[in-house]
């Protein structure tokens, strides 16, 4: 391993246009530097945040800032310095952001955790970071090819069901029964079970793409769309059964509308017919429309996201999605800063599901669109790395980690400001949750791996560059 | 697969691109609505957020603010709360502001654009000034002077500088602490509940927000309206006037409490109130001179502010001549409030001019910087200067040998009147005991108070309600102290 010298000295937007392959036969320029350059840059940005409260709430630097900042940035040198020895051609650009929105998550608890004395989050919050940048390095070391998974394929999704299930066994929290309460911690097991479903989608549709678009009767006419046979079919309706009806007897609409949407993505991006799309919208408006009936706690969620200030004209106070929508309004464009802004209003949900109307009031529509910046280029990188690799696992797998997040922010940060029913679920990185902190570190770091693999130029004929357009018609 | 993985990219920018423009949505465009939503709490703890400005009176503060340390932070405190009450008023978390703590309440609160240093500084800033300070013109001596002279019973008292209108004093009995309601605990609302509920109205500002039947002190404005239309030329030459006077067109007889109020001249029946010769008197003049001058002294006018409102006192305008007969010795449907009467006083005593009277000196920034201060005002003149003349003399009879004689201040020039209100169905009610009154000291130049002095109370032998017993030494208190200062 030679360190790239050229490296740290280009500015970060280089590095973004710099994911063309070069010509054959020059080895790709690791981008080491700049990748530490730029955690620096994360690190430093969360310490001034984490100041900045300190100095709006209580007008002194608040006491644990350099154990902060040094905490941070020693988890994300670790992760750095494992990324630099297993991964060295990976993109420089994950793991940063990966840890400024995790700092900036901490920070926003910390900045909350003033405001209710009696219940402190933060500190839990950074052992919960320490666990996954751990599990990051852990999964980055020990995997050595992502396509090792593929093997693991049907044990990926039997965990995945059992972690689903687990829950039902415990009491229901809020009118969600998610959690797993082990020695004092509270799990939500659905977490993980994302990425291992992620898992076992990418490995049975490599496998199958073929019989998925082509086999079977055609059904009509119209589009040339035809259903495959009932064996390739099955374990898929099998699957998407289960996990539905897990969740309706767990309420977690959020949780089954993100595997669903994940299921639809992957399942179009594998076989390219816009049948399955209209098959899983069909199936999900049918879904949807009948949970809505039946379950009274969705059902309301839809009626606040209707009309969020009927509470209010009833006489019984804003809920939570009106002081949610308080909260962005009083942030404005530039936000009224850290330390000053009111979202505890919101009350004992603001710390989790409502992190982001905190981002908002505070750091205004600037900070907030920042924010999701931040994600889109994390879903960017990680569209960017299947788009170069060569195998369809690998394709699928990082399609498929990118959408959960991509889908995961869409479905949380749509709920708290409006756009759409509010679902509960935690912003990637940002809100408090171990189980989401620890998942969505695991995420990155699969992703480092694909990144790696994608940017590495290949061993067997010395080529690196895009694959050959393959297209399945 | 290339060319779909593209397709799912797209649509993920799109989710993207959704989040964006629903956030610009929000925290732009709507934002001002949310902002303004009544439920929406933001407006209460940032207004909380830092201490209210002080209402001063003779240089002191007579409130202050108590860090609570709850949501809503600063929480309204006053010193000698009872006694200013009618001034202050009260500034709740839960029931809101009025009086001064009302109208003032921009500055107050740091929310008056004038407070800002600079222009559209605090829109970018977002900050919201330190609270102004809001200057009053009140005495304080007088204000606690015609507080104890009233010593908790009912009636009000309210007394003016003549040749200014800043007003000195204003007092209503019983009165409340406002502190009680500053919170927003139980115990705000209990207060609140008790306040509301006590048969001694405590929150009724009697001064300003009540109007009285002013009985005979209303014979300064029959007087002044007889002299302007020079019915009378010699005060001491009998008028034509019967005791018992038939009220024209009835059968109604009016009597007098003392005798000799026969033919008196205007002078004597001045002196000893009689009844029978005012109402002739107005009568004589006319209602269409009656009324032009009660509403040149203030009557029926409906938006006085000193800066709240005051209840409009009120001259009947559509009368028969029996009724005008009564309204010209203050009964009837003539009404007014203890400030109203005070104005009366004080426009007798400043040659005829009324000057509006008003409560708030200036306005400052806390430091002291003044924001803005009370202009020049309009000056109306209610009678010729000769009238006025010619009262202050009838008024100064009256102090010196008449009903008034208990409001004499040794060295002083002192002009009052007595008045003794019936009212109720029938009468029935308890008479209101009334006096306004002016008084020059040995040294000044002009008449330096004016004050109007109400006491109606319930408890009192109803041979014993006269102006002149119960009224008079409050207002000779009241004067003596604003010429002692």
């Amino acid at each position: 391993m030679t360190k790239a010298a050229a490296g740290t000295g280009l500015a970060a937007g280089t590095a973004v246009a710099a994911a063309d392959a070069p010509a054959p036969g020059v080895r790709l320029p690791r981008r080491g530097g700049i990748e530490l350059t730029l955690i620096v840059v994360a690190v430093l940005l969360s310490v001034y945040g984490y100041c900045a409260v300190g100095l709006a709430k209580n007008g002194a630097l608040p006491p644990g800032a350099a154990g902060y900042g040094a905490g941070l940035g020693v988890l994300a040198l670790l992760a750095h310095l494992a990324v630099r020895l297993r991964a060295p051609c990976a993109d420089p650009l994950l793991l940063p952001i990966a840890v400024l929105l995790n700092g900036i998550g901490l920070v926003l608890i910390y900045r909350l955790d003033l405001e209710t004395p009696g219940d402190r989050a933060a500190p839990t919050q950074l052992v919960w970071s320490t666990l996954g940048v751990s599990l990051f390095i852990v999964v980055v070391v020990a995997l050595r090819d992502h396509r090792v998974l593929q093997r693991y394929a049907y044990v990926c999704v039997v965990a995945a069901l059992a972690l689903l299930t687990l829950p039902i066994l415990f009491p229901a929290v809020n009118g969600a029964r998610i959690w797993i309460r082990i020695a004092g911690f509270s799990i939500q097991p659905g977490e993980f079970a994302k990425v291992l479903l992620a898992v076992f989608f990418a490995a049975y549709l490599a496998a199958n793409r073929t019989a998925l678009a082509y086999a079977g009767r055609q059904v009509w006419r119209f589009r040339r769309m035809q259903l495959p046979t009932g064996r390739v079919l099955g374990p898929i309706v099998a699957i998407w059964l289960l996990s539905v009806g897990v969740l309706v007897l767990e309420r977690d609409l959020g949780t089954s509308l993100l595997f669903f949407g994940l299921f639809v993505v992957m399942l179009y991006v594998a076989t390219g017919r816009t049948g399955w799309i209209a098959v899983g919208l069909l199936l999900a408006s049918f879904g949807a429309v009948a949970v809505g009936w039946l379950e009274p706690h969705v059902h309301s969620r839809v009626e606040d996201w209707l009309d969020p200030f009927a509470t209010i004209e009833a006489g019984q106070g804003p809920n939570q999605l009106a002081q949610s929508l308080f909260s962005f309004a009083a942030g404005g464009v530039l936000g009224t800063g850290l330390g000053l802004g009111h979202s505890i209003l919101i009350g004992f949900a603001a710390k989790s599901d409502f992190i982001l109307a905190t981002a908002g009031e505070e750091l205004g529509l600037t900070g907030l669109s920042a924010l999701f910046l931040l994600y889109g280029l994390l879903v960017e990188r990680g569209y960017r790395a299947g788009l170069s690799l060569r195998d369809p696992f690998g394709r699928l797998l990082a399609i498929g980690l990118a959408s959960i997040v991509a889908l995961q922010v869409f479905v949380i940060a749509g709920g708290v400001t409006g756009l759409i029913p509010l679902t509960g679920m935690a912003m990637p990185f940002l809100a408090q949750g171990g189980s989401s902190v620890v998942t969505n570190w695991a995420i990155v770091a699969l992703l480092i791996r694909v990144s790696d693999s994608a940017r590495r130029p290949h061993e067997h004929d010395g080529k690196a560059g895009p694959v050959n357009r393959e297209d399945p018609r | 697969m290339t060319r779909h993985i593209r397709h799912a990219a797209v649509f993920c920018a799109l989710l993207l691109l959704a989040l964006l423009v629903n956030a610009l949505r929000i925290q732009v465009v709507q934002s001002g609505t949310y902002d303004d939503n009544p439920a929406n709490r933001r407006d209460s703890i940032a207004r909380y957020a830092q201490p209210r400005g002080d209402i001063l009176v003779d240089g002191e503060a007579v409130t202050g603010s108590r860090d609570t340390r709850e949501q809503l932070r600063y929480e309204r405190t006053y010193r000698d709360g009872p006694l200013y009450a009618p001034v202050t008023g009260f500034a709740s978390q839960v029931y809101g502001t009025t009086f001064l703590e009302h109208a003032e309440d921009g500055v107050l609160s740091g929310a008056d654009p004038l407070l800002a240093p600079f222009p559209l500084l605090n829109d970018v800033t977002r900050g919201r000034p330190s609270g102004g300070n809001v200057v009053t013109t009140l005495d304080r001596d007088a204000q606690r002077a015609a507080y104890e002279g009233l010593a908790g019973r009912k009636g009000a008292v309210a007394a003016v500088e003549p040749s200014t209108g800043r007003v000195l004093a204003l007092v209503t009995s019983p009165s409340y602490d406002p502190a009680v309601l500053s919170g927003n605990d139980a115990g705000a609302e209990r207060a609140w509940a008790r306040l509301n509920g006590d048969p001694d109205r405590p929150m009724l500002n009697r001064a300003v927000r009540q109007t009285y039947p002013p009985g005979s002190t209303f014979k300064v404005v029959t007087a002044a309206a007889a002299l302007d239309s020079g019915m009378l030329r010699d005060l001491d030459e009998p008028t034509d006037s019967p005791a018992p006077y038939t009220l024209p067109g009835t059968t109604t007889r009016l009597t007098n409490e003392g005798d000799g109020c026969e033919d008196a001249p205007l002078r004597d029946a001045f002196e000893w109130s009689c009844n029978t010769v005012f109402a002739k008197l107005g009568v004589d003049v006319g209602l269409a001179r009656m009324t032009r001058t009660a509403q040149a002294f203030g009557f029926n006018d409906t938006d006085v502010r000193i800066p709240f409102s005051v209840a409009p006192s009120t001259f009947d305008t559509s009368l028969d001549r029996a009724q005008l007969a009564l309204s010209s010795i203050g009964q009837y449907n003539t009404r007014a409030t203890p400030l109203q009467m005070a104005m009366v006083s004080a426009a007798v005593a400043n040659g005829g001019q009324l000057r509006p009277p008003y409560l708030v000196e200036r306005t400052t920034r806390k430091g002291g910087a003044t924001v803005a201060s009370a202009g020049s005002r309009p000056i109306r003149q209610v009678m010729h200067p000769s009238t006025a003349r010619t009262l202050r003399e009838l008024m100064e009879d009256v102090v010196r040998e008449g009903t008034g004689t208990n409001a004499a201040i040794r060295g002083a020039r002192v002009g009052g009147k007595t008045g003794t209100a019936q009212h109720g169905f029938g009468n029935a009610g308890t008479p209101y005991a009334w006096f306004v009154s002016w008084a020059q000291g040995e040294r000044d130049l002009e008449p330096k108070v004016a004050v109007a002095v109400v006491v109606e109370d319930a408890s009192a032998d109803r041979g014993d309600i006269t102006g002149g017993g119960m009224a008079a030494p409050i207002a000779r208190a009241v004067m003596e102290a604003v010429l002692g200062s």
